[in-house]
C-alpha cells in the first residue's frame, strides 16, 4: 500500500548537488576574520562608555591613540617594538596549540631566553661585529626557553602531566631563579639589572630610517618575521608539521597514524620554548643591552591572547601582535585624557570578546556550511 | 511475519493519524536535509523509518520533536497543529526520543538519570525513594528490566538503552522515536527490544523506528516509510513488500542482495558463490600471514582485556571474529595495529614479530587497518580527503621532511576515483562527507595501497546499503588478490556473510572458532552471550 500524498517517487538516482569547492577557502579566511572584526567592534564601543564616563570625547581619545602610534614615526616604532615581542610569544603559543598544548609558561621561557643571551653576552669579548654574534645570541636564547618550554613536554610525554599545571608552576620557579642570579651574582651595583652588554648589540630600526629614532624597535623584528614563515612552512608544508596538527586536533587519529605523540608533545613543547625564549632578544639585546628582573612584564602572558585572537595560525599572530601593541603604546598616548588603566580594561575586553565571540561566530558560520 | 495487520484501509488509518508530517522543508545553509518529506504514522504502530545515511531521516526526527523549526511543510500531532513547537512542547505532547548517542550522566544512579529534569521533589530534596519505585514500577511494565540503583557508568550498553527508553517513558512519551537503536546490541539484546516494543505498542504506544537494517524493517515494523535525499520516496506495509524492494527504493537502483548485511537475512542469505568459498576455505593455507599466539592485553582500566589469545589468517582467507562489542575485539585490533601496549604473547607477520614494532614500522611490513571509530581514529575530520588519503603513510609522500603537493594531490585524483568518494573535491574536509563517503575514504587509503594483512573492525557501520554492498565488495576483492583479513563486527549477518571462518570472542577469550559451513546465528548466539562455552 503506498500513500498517494508522498508515493511520487524520485525517478533518477540523481546525487546531491556536489558542494562547490570555493566555498571552502571563502569560509575558512571569514571563519578566521569576522569573529576578530567583531571583538575589535565590541572592545571600541565598551570603550566608548568608559571614556564618556571620564568626561572625555571617544572621538578625541581615538584620534590621539592614533596619533601617538600609528600617526608618527616614534610611536609606530614603540608600536613595531612591542609587536616583535608579542609576535614571539603568540606563535610560541600558537604552535603549543597546534600540537593540542596549552603553553601558560611563555612568561618564564621569555625571561630564560632574555637571560640566557645576556649571559653569553658578557661573556663574549667586547666589538664582536654583530652579525658574527647573532647566530650565538640566537642559539642562546632558543635554548634557554627551549629548556624551560622542554620540562614540561617531557613531562608531558614522560608521564602525562598535565602542561597547564607545569608551565603555570614552572613560572614561578624560573622567575624567581633568574630574578635570585641576578641579584646575587649578577646585577650591577645599586639596580636590578646585569651589567651593559657591549658585544654585538642588535642594531635598531633607525639604523635604516631615521624617523624612529628613539624608539625600541630594532631589527629582532626580522628576526620574529622570519620566525613566523618558517612556523608556517614547518606547520603546512612539512611532514612534522601534518603530524604534529594532526596530533593537537586528534590524537587518537595521529597516533592510528604512526605518529609518537609523546614525541611530538616533547618536541612541540621545546620549539615552543625556543621561540618564547627568542622574544628575549629583543629587549635584552635590541633595547636595553642588559637583562633586568621582570623584563618580560606579562608579554608571555598575553601572548595567550595573541595566540588566540590570531586563531593560532602564523599570519594572524603577526595581525593580533600588531593590535596588541598599538592598544599597550596608545595607553602611554592617552595618558593626558583618560587614566592609563584605560588602555588595560581595552585590552581585557578584546580578549574577553574574542574568547567568547571565536566559538560564537565560527558556529554560526559552519551551521550554514554544515552538511547535516 | 510477526507484523500485525495495520488498519486496512486509507480512511480508517487516517482518522487514527498520531503524526502527520507533510512537505516538511529544513536546510542547513546550502545542504538541503528534508525536502518536502512526509510521514504518516498511526497509532499504536512500529513505523520504520529507513533510508540511506544522509537521507535526511534524523533531521525530520528532530524536526518532529522540536529540536529544529521546519522551514515549510505541516506538523500534526493527535490532530491537533505542531508546526515548529518547541522540545517543551513535543514533550508535553508525548514524544520521546532516544537518541544514537546516550545522553545519560554516568556517575549518577539509573533512578537518577530517568528523573533528570523531571525530578520528583519532597520539599527542597529529591525524593530518591519515590524515583526507583516509579522507574521499577515503569521496569515492570514494559519489560525493562534494570536496576534504579545502579549507577549508570557500570550498565552495559544494552542497559544504557533501556534506560534511555525509561526516561522517555517517564515523561510520559506515548509517541517514542529510537534512532538506530540495535546498532550496540547482541542478537539476544535486540530480541529483548523487540519483546519490550511489542508490549509498548499492545499498551498503545507509537513507534517510530529509525534504522538502515533492513531485516529489523521486516521482523518489527507495521508500516515502513523510505527516505531517499531528503524526501519520502514511498510508504508502504510491512507485509506487503521485500527487502529488496525497499532496498532499490532506498538507493534509487538495483542493489545486490548477496551478502549485504543491511539486508540482513542471517542464515537465509544465499551465500557467496560456493566455488569461490571452497577454493579459500578448503584449500590448504600455504602461508599464516598473520599468527598471533598466546597474547593477553590489558585494557585502559589495567583489566584483562584479551586473555592468552592465539589464532591464525591465511593469505587469501577472512578470519571473522564475532560477538558482542566490549569483549576484548577492540583491545585485540588494537595490540595487533601497534596501538596498544601488549602484556605478552607473540604477533607474527609474514613470519616477523611485529609485537615491539611501531605503528609506522607495521604499515611498512603490510600492515593495513580500517579502525572501528573512523570519527576518532580513522580519519582527522578537520583535514582534506587529499590529507586523508594520506594519513600514516605522510612519510612515502614527502621528500626529506617536505610534503610532496603534487603527489598527495595525484594519490588523491586516483583513489577519489578509483572508490567512487562523493563529492569527488580533494580539498574538502574529510567532516562535510557523509558517513559512508567519510568510510570510502579510509577504505581507499587501506585498501588503495600495498598490504598483506588487513584488520577491518567494523567496516560497514553506520554507513547505507550502497556503501555496504561496496565495502563487502572490496573486501571480498581483497581476499581475492590473496589478502589476510581479520574481520571483526558486531553485526553477525556481515561476518557470517564475509568469514571463510568464523570464531565468536567472549570475555576476552575466543570461545569457538568454526569454519563458515559450520555456523549460523543460532549455533553461533549462546557463545556469544556466554551461555555455551567451549574450548576452541
Amino acid at each position: 500500500m503506498i500513500n498517494p500524498s508522498s508515493a511520487a517517487v524520485v525517478a533518477d538516482g540523481s546525487r546531491q548537488p556536489e558542494m562547490p569547492a570555493r566555498r571552502f577557502g571563502q569560509g575558512a579566511v571569514a571563519e578566521a576574520v569576522i569573529p576578530a572584526f567583531v571583538a575589535l567592534l565590541i572592545a571600541a564601543l565598551v570603550g566608548d562608555l568608559l571614556i564618556l564616563s571620564f568626561g572625555q570625547s571617544p572621538g578625541a581619545v581615538y584620534r590621539q591613540l592614533f596619533d601617538g602610534t600609528w600617526g608618527n614615526a616614534y610611536g609606530f616604532g614603540q608600536v613595531l617594538y612591542k609587536t616583535t615581542t608579542l609576535t614571539l610569544t603568540g606563535l610560541a603559543v600558537s604552535l603549543g596549540l597546534r600540537a593540542g598544548l596549552f603553553n601558560i609558561g611563555a612568561e618564564s621561557q621569555l625571561a630564560a631566553g632574555g637571560f640566557c643571551a645576556a649571559l653569553i653576552g658578557l661573556i663574549l669579548p667586547v666589538g664582536l661585529p654583530w652579525l658574527l654574534v647573532l647566530p650565538i645570541y640566537i642559539l642562546a636564547a632558543a635554548l634557554g626557553g627551549g629548556i624551560v618550554g622542554g620540562i614540561p613536554g617531557v613531562l608531558k610525554a614522560k608521564f602525562g602531566a598535565h602542561e597547564v599545571i607545569t608551565t603555570i608552576m614552572l613560572n614561578f620557579v624560573v622567575l624567581a631563579l633568574l630574578n635570585y642570579f641576578v641579584a646575587v651574582h649578577l646585577k650591577a651595583p645599586g639596580s636590578l639589572h646585569t651589567k651593559e652588554i657591549t658585544a654585538g648589540a642588535i642594531p635598531r630600526l633607525e639604523t635604516i630610517y631615521a624617523g624612529f629614532h628613539g624608539s625600541a624597535a630594532s631589527f629582532v623584528l626580522v628576526i620574529a618575521l622570519a620566525t613566523v614563515i618558517a612556523v608556517w612552512w614547518f606547520l603546512f608544508r612539512t611532514r612534522r608539521g601534518f603530524e604534529l596538527r594532526a596530533t593537537g586536533l586528534q590524537p587518537a587519529a595521529a597516533e592510528y597514524g604512526g605518529v609518537i605523540i609523546g614525541g611530538v608533545w616533547m618536541r612541540a613543547m621545546i620549539a615552543s620554548g625556543a621561540i618564547a625564549g627568542l622574544g628575549g632578544l629583543n629587549y635584552v639585546l635590541g633595547y636595553k643591552h642588559y637583562y633586568e628582573e621582570g623584563f618580560a612584564g606579562g608579554a608571555g602572558f598575553l601572548g595567550i591572547a595573541v595566540a588566540v585572537v590570531g586563531r593560532t595560525h602564523p599570519f594572524g599572530v603577526v595581525l593580533a601582535a600588531l593590535l596588541f601593541a598599538t592598544i599597550s603604546q596608545g595607553g602611554l598616548a592617552v595618558n593626558a585624557l583618560v587614566p592609563k588603566e584605560f588602555v588595560d580594561v581595552l585590552q581585557a575586553v578584546v580578549i574577553i570578546a574574542v574568547a567568547a565571540s571565536v566559538p560564537e561566530v565560527r558556529n554560526l558560520l559552519r551551521a550554514g556550511r554544515r552538511a547535516k | 511475519m510477526t507484523a500485525t495487520p495495520p488498519p486496512a484501509d486509507a480512511s480508517s488509518r487516517r482518522a487514527s493519524a498520531h503524526v502527520r508530517l507533510t512537505g516538511i522543508v529544513k536546510s542547513f545553509g546550502a545542504v538541503v536535509a528534508n525536502r518536502g518529506a512526509s510521514l504518516d504514522v498511526a497509532r499504536g504502530e512500529i513505523h520504520a523509518l529507513v533510508g540511506e545515511n544522509g537521507a535526511g531521516k534524523s533531521t525530520l526526527m528532530r524536526v518532529l520533536s522540536g529540536m529544529y523549526a521546519p522551514e515549510g511543510g505541516t506538523m500534526e500531532v493527535n490532530g491537533r497543529d505542531a508546526t515548529g513547537w518547541s522540545t517543551a512542547e513535543a514533550m508535553a505532547s508525548g514524544v520521546g526520543m532516544v537518541h544514537q548517542h546516550f545522553m545519560l550522566v554516568p556517575t549518577l544512579t539509573v533512578a537518577e538519570n530517568v528523573m533528570l529534569g523531571s525530578e520528583l521533589k519532597r520539599g527542597v530534596q529529591l525524593d530518591r525513594d519515590r524515583a526507583v519505585r516509579e522507574v521499577e514500577e515503569l521496569s515492570r511494565k514494559t519489560g525493562l528490566a534494570v536496576d534504579p540503583r545502579r549507577t549508570v557508568s557500570d550498565l552495559n550498553v544494552g542497559e544504557a538503552q533501556r534506560v534511555e527508553i525509561l526516561k522517555a517513558l517517564f515523561r510520559g512519551a506515548t509517541i517514542l522515536i529510537l534512532d538506530e537503536p540495535t546498532a550496540v546490541l547482541s542478537p539476544g539484546e535486540v530480541a529483548e527490544l523487540w519483546g519490550v516494543l511489542r508490549t509498548m505498542r499492545a499498551a498503545g504506544s507509537t513507534i517510530v523506528l529509525i534504522t538502515h537494517k533492513l531485516d529489523e524493517v521486516m521482523q518489527i515494523s507495521d508500516r515502513i516509510t523510505v527516505m531517499r535525499q531528503g524526501a519520502t520516496v514511498g510508504q508502504m506495509s510491512t507485509s506487503g513488500t521485500t527487502p529488496a524492494d525497499i532496498a532499490r527504493m532506498m538507493v534509487g537502483r538495483d542493489v545486490t542482495l548477496v551478502g549485504s548485511s543491511a539486508l540482513g537475512l542471517g542464515d537465509s542469505a544465499p551465500r557467496p558463490a560456493q566455488g569461490e568459498l571452497a577454493l579459500t576455505a578448503a584449500g590448504t593455507p600455504t602461508s599464516q600471514t598473520l599468527d598471533v599466539r598466546s597474547l593477553t592485553v590489558r585494557n585502559s582500566r589495567r583489566q584483562i582485556a584479551v586473555d592468552g589469545v592465539s589464532f591464525a589468517v591465511a593469505s587469501g582467507e577472512i578470519l571473522g571474529i564475532a560477538g558482542v562489542e566490549g569483549n576484548g575485539q577492540t583491545e585485540l585490533i588494537e595490540a595487533i595495529a601497534g596501538l596498544r601496549a601488549i602484556e605478552s604473547g607473540s604477533i607474527l607477520l609474514d613470519r616477523h614479530d611485529i609485537a615491539g614494532m611501531t605503528v609506522r614500522q607495521r604499515a611498512d611490513l603490510g600492515l593495513s587497518h580500517i579502525p572501528e571509530d573512523r570519527h576518532q581514529r580513522g580519519l582527522i575530520v578537520e583535514y582534506s580527503i587529499a590529507e586523508n588519503l594520506i594519513l600514516g603513510q605522510q612519510h612515502h609522500f614527502s621528500n626529506r621532511g617536505v610534503m610532496d603537493a603534487a603527489r598527495i594531490g595525484a594519490n588523491a585524483t586516483t583513489k577519489i576515483a578509483a572508490f567512487d568518494i562523493r563529492p569527488p573535491i580533494a580539498s574538502l574536509a574529510a567532516r562535510t562527507l557523509s558517513g559512508g563517503n567519510q568510510q570510502k575514504v579510509v577504505i581507499a587509503r587501506e585498501l588503495g595501497r600495498e598490504f598483506k594483512v588487513l584488520l577491518a573492525s567494523q567496516p560497514t557501520r553506520g554507513v547505507d546499503v550502497g556503501a555496504i554492498e561496496f565495502i563487502h565488495k572490496q573486501l571480498r576483492d581483497a581476499r581475492a588478490a590473496g589478502k589476510a583479513i581479520l574481520l571483526v563486527s558486531a553485526d553477525l549477518a556481515e561476518i557470517l556473510a564475509l568469514s571463510d571462518r568464523i570464531a565468536v570472542m567472549y570475555d576476552g577469550k575466543l570461545v569457538v572458532l568454526l569454519p563458515r559451513g559450520a555456523a549460523s546465528e543460532s549455533v553461533l548466539g549462546p557463545y556469544m552471550t556466554g551461555a555455551a562455552e567451549s574450548a576452541a
